[in-house]
């Protein structure tokens, strides 16, 4: 039995039933991210190399991994387990928090210089509800600079490689805590999607992750990108899994004046249900030119499928979606830019000294801003200025409540929608970095349901070759958007498609990470 | 900059005619003067505005901090919910409408004392527009004019922390250092912003005063300037009647009411001269220095500075249903204006009234009457006597301890003939000593305070001081009635002053006969 090979559920069984123990799991885990992670395995909290020193093996996934304190969480759960207490059904489950959600006893750095070394004073609000679910944190995941990409090759601490090909990208910008749970160093891990930041990874990486309503998890210790779009949710191999840790987090925060106070759906009652009858709405808009073939090739087969599982496959139109990536990326770097000019050396994070207050913060935020961020701050704050702010934030703004009404008006006549979730499989390492505009179009397919709101999930639906390489077998991404608080309806779906397809959730092929 | 407000109406002023104000004569011809202002009044709420810590004045440095008001990443803010009810209260006090829905903006812009480089305050839509307050304006003669100025907004936004810069010069340019304190950072803060209807300096000191009352009548705050909890910035221009609107200047450091009057009235004369020289006027903030009776230019906005306001993604808006506005409307307390009118019915002159109201006296004199006193004699007590010995003890009277109950019982010990009015001085003076642990009758006790009334005791000294003084005696029978003072102070003497003057003096003319 390899424990790093097991979903979450599976696990929590053998935890449940004292088959391993908790400190058994974490240490299996750790053992596997000191192999292929590139860390230094030494001391309470493990350190990432640095970016320079990392070697083309070392997926990088996390940042740091908090060593001691899980050992020690999962000896407590072990010992409250033997005493009898009543434990969470994920009690002992390790998993690896994106690194843009603040926890006490490790840096938050946000995969950013400016906040190198940042011990923060308080733990998010889903940090706080893992840890009371006993869920163990094995350590903070790389990521895109301020969340800000679709590849990590924007954090400051190198780029984190896909666990199915280690010359490519696990998108982004989640692609640490993608690239924890299909590298196995993790059964679970937590990312944020702000316009496809958990689902592109979650498709180019083999796994499952999915962005909740926006409103139904806190956002209230999340290092804010895009405030309107951000939005944690969860990664993992299985369906079941995802809406297991999604369950956990979700619910009502006073703290995030955002927060939906309605109760949020049951993932779980509803999961095994099946589809026969559903209306899957297949999005004119978000198909076609722009997507490899491999990858629509792909999708045609799950839609297939999913007639073949009784749904009903019908054809929806988002009139407006094609104006989302320019509204969204005018919304979420306006955002951004408001956002960020609480970095400026004062408070925290890294500070350059100069001889006025003004001089120190323009030098702080020079040295400890990437390239990315910085062209995101601009962007937005010429977005923002007087005389641009009506034909751009303003008209950005108009554009995706258009978007929400195409999604409320397609959901009349299909009960979930489904598209491919990136356009293409994984790309190789350094292809699209120096053209920002392809970067962006990764976000083609997941940005309408960020700008709705709508919850949407990513799942594998095969693999596909690359079109640089033809014999390559890369995972293939499928989303599948319910409407607003119908997260359960996702699940459900995605959970039948699951079934039926029998997909395994591990690297496999001649460039992928070595599985035990 | 384009003349219209912030939510993108033109701006109309009043003129000096329609209020029935002179005006200004200058080198080449009259001016008229045109103000608004800007208040601003910290809330007494108990907690901040987007957080929990406290709001209390004169905490150590950045003890009341949090990850939200110190604008720690991932850090977020949640609306007060008093500050709001407190906000709507005063909107509804200056007879402002409360919209029904409204929303915050982001106030963009960089200074380390703005936690996150962003205030979160109101922009298109505030909470209360279009209210208007009636001044009473003195007229110098003991009678005043009733004045309408109209309130173009009032609306709810946080408060900066303080900096702190040490160096020589003590201000920002040329310190080696600079500390910040976000105690303050936070705090409720509510913009109140007059239409431009405001054409002579007496009127705004009327504004503000007024403004200042129906704040502490509302009890949203105690709107201290010396403090910082009410603050004042003027916008003034001139113009020749009829003209559009002249180019504004900002004055700030407005420390008091009459700081205000003085700067208005200097900035008039210098906007005047230079353009009566034939300069033009540059749209800048300028700040008034008070000891040397001057404004300054403290920066000059050359260009409009672009604070990029966008709603605020991490708030949402904030209702304000009939129902809710109608059950705040409900707590209204008793305004100044119609404390002024009740206070008048009262047997209150009008300058005694304004003093009470202004000086936050009014539930002291309500107490007073309530406990008998007459209306115009607790007047006369609070805002005189009273009033004088707290100001030389540097007292206010809640930390002396003296109630309205006190006032009462004064006032009913001089009725009585127990006390003089010289004694009930002092027995003031007892009751603050004692800050309040001794009422008027038992300091009139203990210090042997009281008025020798008591027919057959001052008859005794009566007849002792004529025999004693046969002279005097003498005289006054032979026509020198003036002479009769020199007894009245002999008797006084005997009692050490506590005889009733009136009844000594009727005394004397019997014995003497
Ligand atoms: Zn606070």
């Amino acid at each position: 039995m390899v424990l790093t090979r097991l979903s979450a559920v599976e696990l929590a069984q053998k935890l449940r039933t004292k088959d391993v123990s908790a400190v058994e799991v974490v240490e299996a885990h750790l053992e596997r991210i000191a192999a292929i992670d590139g860390v230094v395995a030494d001391g309470d909290v493990w350190r990432a190399v640095p970016a320079d020193e990392l070697t083309s093996r070392d997926i990088h996934a996390y940042l740091h991994v908090t060593a001691a304190a899980a050992r020690e969480h999962a000896a407590d759960v072990d010992r409250r387990r033997a005493a009898g207490d009543d434990l969470g059904p994920l009690a002992g489950v390790p998993l690896a928090l994106k690194d843009v959600l603040t926890m006490r006893g490790a840096p938050t750095t946000v995969g950013s210089r400016m906040l190198e070394g940042w011990l923060p004073p308080y733990d998010a609000t889903v940090t706080e509800r893992l840890r009371a679910a006993d869920l163990v944190v094995l350590g903070k995941t790389n990521m895109d600079e301020f969340a800000m990409g679709s590849s990590t090759e924007n954090s400051a601490y190198g780029p984190t490689r896909n666990p199915w090909d280690l010359g490519r990208v696990p998108g982004g910008s989640s692609g640490g805590s993608a690239a924890a749970v299909a590298g196995l160093m993790a059964p679970l891990s937590i990312g944020t999607d702000t316009g496809g930041s958990i689902r592109q990874p979650a498709a180019l990486t083999g796994i499952v992750g999915a962005k909740p309503t926006y409103g139904t998890v806190s956002r209230y210790g999340l290092v804010a990108f895009a405030s309107s779009l951000d939005q944690a949710g969860p990664f993992a191999r299985t369906v079941e899994d995802a809406a297991h840790l999604q369950t956990l987090i979700h619910g009502h925060d006073p703290r995030d004046s955002t927060s939906i106070t309605d109760t949020p759906a049951d993932l779980l009652t509803t999961l095994r249900d099946g589809i026969d009858g559903l209306r899957i709405g297949v999005v004119t808009e978000l198909q076609g030119d722009g997507y490899e073939p491999g990858v629509r090739r792909v999708f045609e087969q799950a839609l297939e499928r999913f007639e073949r599982l009784g749904a009903k496959i019908v054809e929806v139109s988002l009139p407006h979606a094609g104006y989302g990536l320019p509204a969204y990326y005018l919304i979420a770097p306006s955002e951004a830019s408001s956002n960020l000019a609480r970095f400026d050396g004062v408070r925290y994070g890294l500070r350059v000294d100069a001889p006025t207050a003004e001089e120190m913060n323009a030098a702080t935020r020079a040295a400890g801003f990437g390239p990315e961020v910085k062209r995101r701050i601009m962007i937005g704050t010429h977005a923002l200025s007087s005389g641009y702010y009506d034909a751009y934030y303003l008209q950005a703004s108009k554009v995706r409540t258009l978007i929400a009404r195409d999604f409320a008006s397609a959901f009349e006549q299909a009960d979930v929608l489904v598209s491919p979730t990136s356009p293409t499989v994984a790309f190789g390492l350094g292809d699209k970095t120096a053209d920002p505009l392809a970067m962006y179009l990764n976000d083609v397919a997941t940005v309408p349901a960020s700008l709705a709101g709508t919850p949407a999930l990513s799942l594998p639906a095969g693999t596909a070759e690359a079109p640089d390489a033809p014999q390559a077998t890369l995972p293939v991404g499928l989303q599948i958007m319910a409407p607003l608080l119908r997260d359960d309806l996702m699940y459900r779906v995605g959970w039948a498609f699951e079934s039926d397809l029998g997909f395994t959730p591990i690297p496999a092929g001649d460039t992928a990470v070595e599985v035990a | 900059m384009s003349a219209t407000t912030m939510s993108g109406e033109p701006i109309s002023a009043t003129t000096a005619a329609e209020h029935g104000v002179d005006l200004l004569q200058g080198d080449t011809g009259e001016w008229e003067l045109v103000v608004g202002l800007e208040v601003h009044v910290e809330l007494q709420t108990r907690t901040k505005m987007w957080c929990g810590c406290s709001t209390d004045f004169g905490a150590d440095p950045n003890t009341n901090v949090c990850p939200v008001c110190t604008g720690q990443p991932g850090a977020l803010p949640v609306v007060n919910e008093q500050a709001v009810r407190d906000a709507t209260l005063l909107g509804l006090a200056l007879n402002g409408e409360i919209a029904p829905i409204c929303r915050f903006h982001r106030k963009n812009y960089f200074y380390p004392d703005l936690a996150k480089n962003y205030q979160i305050s109101q922009y298109d839509v505030p909470l209360v527009n279009d209210g208007w307050l009636d001044v009473e304006v003195p007229t110098g003669d003991g009678q005043s004019v009733s004045r309408r100025v109209r309130i173009e907004r009032l609306h709810m936004e946080e408060d900066t922390g303080k900096s702190l810069h040490v160096g020589d010069t003590g201000r920002l340019h040329g310190a080696d250092r600079s500390l910040i304190d976000y105690n303050r950072c936070g705090i409720p803060l509510l913009e109140i912003v007059s239409r431009p209807d405001i054409h002579d300096a007496d009127t705004a000191q009327a504004y503000l005063r007024e403004l200042q009352s129906i704040v502490r009548a509302t009890g949203v705050s105690d709107a201290r300037m010396e403090e910082g909890s009410i603050r004042c910035d003027a916008n003034v221009s001139v113009r020749r009647p009829g003209d559009e609107l002249g180019t504004r200047t900002e004055i700030k450091n407005l420390n008091s009411i009459r700081s205000l009057g003085r700067a208005i009235a200097y900035e008039a004369q210098r906007q005047i001269g230079v353009i009566e020289d034939g300069g033009t006027i540059v749209m800048e903030t300028r700040h008034w220095d008070e000891g040397r009776g001057v404004t300054e230019t403290l920066r000059v906005k050359e260009s409009v500075t672009d604070y990029r306001y966008f709603p605020d993604p991490d708030l949402v808006e904030i209702t304000s249903p009939a129902e809710k506005v109608e059950a705040i409307r409900t707590l209204l307390p008793e305004l100044p204006a119609a404390s002024r009118a009740r206070l008048g019915e009262a047997g209150v002159t009008p300058e005694q009234a304004a003093a009470i109201i202004a000086t936050g006296l009014l539930p002291w004199f309500d107490d007073a009457v309530a406990a008998g006193a007459d209306g115009a004699a607790a007047a006369n007590w609070l805002v005189g006597d009273i009033a004088g010995q707290l100001s030389a003890e540097g007292l206010r009277i809640e930390a002396a301890g003296l109630t309205g109950a006190h006032v009462a019982e004064l006032i009913a010990l001089i009725e009585d003939g127990t006390l003089s009015t010289k004694l009930a001085k002092q027995v003031v003076a007892g009751v603050i000593d004692a800050r309040g642990a001794k009422g008027p009758a038992q300091v009139a006790e203990d210090q042997g305070l009281r008025q020798v009334s008591d027919e057959g005791e001052l008859r005794t000294i009566v007849e002792q001081v004529v025999a004693a003084n046969a002279d005097t005696v003498e005289a006054i029978r032979g026509g020198n009635d003036k002479a009769i003072g020199a007894l009245v102070g002999q008797v006084m003497k005997e009692t050490r002053g506590q005889a009733d003057p009136r009844k000594t003096n009727e005394l004397l003319r019997e014995v003497i006969g």
